[in-house]
């Protein structure tokens, strides 16, 4: 059978299974299990009711149980383990050992720890900046767009397009990447395969990265500027402040939760960045980072042990902003 | 606000120039690769994309015809005569040369000694005569190099061959799958997150705060946990690799997202509507796809476009769970990665390939903005 027809009656099989689980499972409670009259109507209404919230729930819950929380528990289980033919053996803290003797781990721990540093900083700042230069400006609204427009490329198109960016062509030849014909122009000597160069490629790859999410970081943070009261800013003007007193005294402190939550966004996307350097370099010349290194004891190295263990490290790495985010939505709630 | 004291209009066209600047460099890149898709392969290679605009100078090698088939007699002396371009070419010839080590040395109009009294004369609108005895003017036709300025040329070529050429390169097919992959994986998750959003926001009940906190830290696990111990799961319970693996796993990946900003939605909608219709004797079932669903319309297109755009772009999931060593059930950015390895220096196929992929979400983009915005507002401002 043809894939896109499989995907059809897929999705038409989902929609009506899913529309008649939750009409079948309410109409049993309804009629069938707890009915709304007799002499015990008024208890049976109450059942239903504590009941009901966990028949909506149930197939999201068992979905997120199977697909998320599991998981975590089981890679906890395959970092301590070996996998032997015909099953596992405690290994104890040994996968973490071999960890950390690992000379390409410290590399794409160091290196995550560099795009930690530069990427959501980077990417926060140019958002703050050029929301606060588009704000009023009359094609405001159309710079944004084009600003925003490479979230919607896929990484591994990003990839390609900063690829061509960064071609080199040996000396002599005709530059066809803008990079080194930028570099030549502004007197540089020879042509460079920029993503050979250690250190610099890092930076060269975390500047794909901050392209995309500029964007993201002005969105959020434009709507945020545009929220501040108004009266604020016109005490701040009759007191007379300058643009940039206003800007920074008075405006930032105003949106500094919103710009902690672009940070922290980004920063989880970062932790977890395998795409680009998967597509750029995969991980040669220094530039590993730990989801890439991960991919490569799972299935190239099909260790899976290490492997867990180093997706260990990263669930730790996210853990802090986890605990985070988890205390800002129940302050929300109450 | 515009004209009030403290805002000088000095600064308005510094404004204006660093935002025209800022704009120019992120669209810079992309412009780059979209003009290559509609160069022809030699184009790309020799120049820069960034010329493309302007005409070039581009040296060529062409061959006088061979004289078998068009020497002249005139006497003692033997002679072919003819165009170099092809009838109908407008194109004016800037130098010439008949060796290889020295390509521009002759101008439109010389003519060269090719020695013992052989002679090519090549004129700028490229008619030559090529004039010798009888030994010199036999066998292949002379080789001349020619440089010239060429007009800027683009070609639909690279397109055609990628969406409907034979080559193992074409992208067809990963389009297609790519298409299958997305659309479930889109549809299904916001069945369940529904749901499950309308009875975290509008019903009661023990360890509802619990529930939500789970949802929110759940948001962040990084999803590099799940590949081993589900790929072990979808092998043992017989879906193996393949579609229904991809896109149980998008759903689960895809939910936490879906019911955090469903349910923010659907908390944030009058209290009235749904009490009256409680009192009116609804059930949650009426209320739920009667009002509910109708009102969170905005809400529902922002999760989905998240969710296509995050599936269509993924590579991660589908190389884990879909994507076998047969390559039947390749998707776009697989295809586009392993072309980087094999294509790497044939940027003709490369950003061809690119903007296949890129199409798709890129006209959503730029449709459905609006619900994008709203949905990343909705998501990450409190």
């Amino acid at each position: 059978m043809h894939p896109a027809i499989q995907a059809v009656i897929t999705v038409g099989v989902a929609v009506i299974a899913a529309i008649g689980y939750f009409y079948l499972s309410n109409l049993l409670l309804d009629r069938v299990l707890f009915p709304a009259r007799g002499k015990n109507a008024g208890r049976n209404i109450n059942r239903a009711n504590m009941i009901r919230p966990w028949l909506f729930l149930f197939p999201a819950l068992f979905a997120l149980g199977l697909y998320l929380a599991y998981p975590v528990v089981e890679t906890i289980r395959l970092s301590v383990t070996d996998r032997v033919p015909g099953g596992y053996v405690w290994a104890g803290a040994d996968n973490y050992i071999a960890l950390t003797g690992d000379p390409k781990f410290w590399e794409a721990l160091r290196n995550n720890f560099f795009w930690l540093l530069v990427v959501p900083g980077l990417s926060t700042l140019f958002g703050l900046i050029i929301a606060q230069l588009t704000d009023r400006l009359s094609w405001g609204n159309v710079a944004k767009s084009i600003i925003f427009m490479p979230m919607a490329i896929s990484f591994v198109g990003a990839s390609v397009i900063f690829k061509l960016v960064y071609d080199y062509r040996p000396a002599g030849e005709d530059q066809i990447g803008i990079l080194n014909a930028v570099y030549l122009a502004l007197g540089g000597a020879e042509p460079q395969t920029w993503l050979t160069i250690p250190g610099l490629n890092n930076f060269l790859l975390m500047i794909v990265l901050i392209w995309i999410q500029t964007g993201f970081a002005m969105v959020i943070l434009s709507a945020a500027l545009r929220g501040i009261p108004e009266e604020t800013i016109e005490a701040a003007i009759v007191d007379g402040a300058n643009p940039f007193q206003i800007f920074f005294k008075i405006k930032v402190p105003q949106i500094m939760p919103t710009i902690m939550v672009v940070w922290t966004t980004i920063t989880i996307l970062v932790l977890k960045i395998f795409d680009i350097v998967f597509a750029m370099t995969n991980g040669q010349w220094g530039t590993q980072v730990l989801a890439n290194y991960m991919y490569d004891k799972l299935f190239r190295a099909n260790d899976w042990g290490m492997g867990s263990a180093s997706a260990m490290v990263i669930m730790l790495l996210v853990l802090p902003i986890l605990v985070w985010n988890v205390r800002q939505a129940r302050k929300e709630m109450r | 606000m515009d004209n009030i004291a403290g805002r000088k209009p000095a600064l308005g066209w510094a404004v204006n120039l660093s935002v025209i600047f800022i704009v120019l460099l992120w669209i810079f890149p992309t412009v780059g690769l979209l003009v290559s898709s509609f160069r022809t392969a030699d184009q790309i290679a020799s120049s820069g994309w960034w010329r493309a605009f302007f005409p070039t100078e581009q040296t060529q090698q062409y061959r006088a015809t061979d004289p078998g088939d068009a020497r002249v007699q005139d006497g003692d002396v033997f002679f072919v005569e003819g165009r170099i371009f092809p009838e109908g070419t407008d194109t004016t010839i800037s130098s010439w040369g008949t060796s290889s080590r020295d390509v521009s040395a002759n101008a439109p109009g010389d003519t060269a000694d090719l020695g013992d009294g052989e002679t090519f004369t090549l004129n700028a609108d490229g008619t030559y005569r090529w004039a010798g005895d009888d030994e010199q003017i036999s066998g292949r036709g002379q080789r001349i190099f020619v440089t010239a300025l060429s007009p800027p040329e683009f070609t639909l070529r690279n397109y055609e061959n990628m969406l409907f050429g034979g080559s193992s390169d074409n992208i067809t097919k990963a389009f297609f799958n790519t298409l299958t992959v997305t659309i479930p994986a889109t549809i299904i998750p916001i069945l369940f997150a529904a749901f499950a959003a309308y009875a975290l926001a509008w019903m009661d009940f023990p360890g509802r705060a619990l529930l939500i906190a789970f949802i929110v830290a759940l948001l962040v696990v990084p999803l590099q946990l799940a590949l081993i111990p589900l790929l072990k799961l979808h092998l043992s319970i017989g879906i193996g690799k393949g579609y229904l693996g991809v896109w149980l796993a998008h759903t689960g990946f895809g939910l936490p997202l879906a019911v955090y900003l469903l349910r923010n939605y659907m908390a944030g909608l009058p209290r009235d509507i749904i009490e009256n219709a409680r009192v009116d004797g609804a059930t949650d079932f009426q209320i739920f796809v009667r009002i509910i669903l109708p009102l969170s319309f905005p809400a529902l297109a922002s999760f989905a476009i998240f969710q296509f755009l995050w599936t269509w772009n993924d590579l991660l999931v589908a190389i884990v769970f879909l994507v076998d060593s047969s390559g039947e059930t390749t998707v776009m950015t697989r295809h586009i990665v392993e072309l980087l390895g094999t294509r790497g220096g044939n940027w003709e196929i490369l950003a061809t390939a690119a903007f296949v992929s890129m199409a798709v979400p890129l006209l959503v983009f730029f449709f459905m903005q609006r619900y994008l915005v709203r949905g990343l507002l909705a998501g990450s401002v409190k």
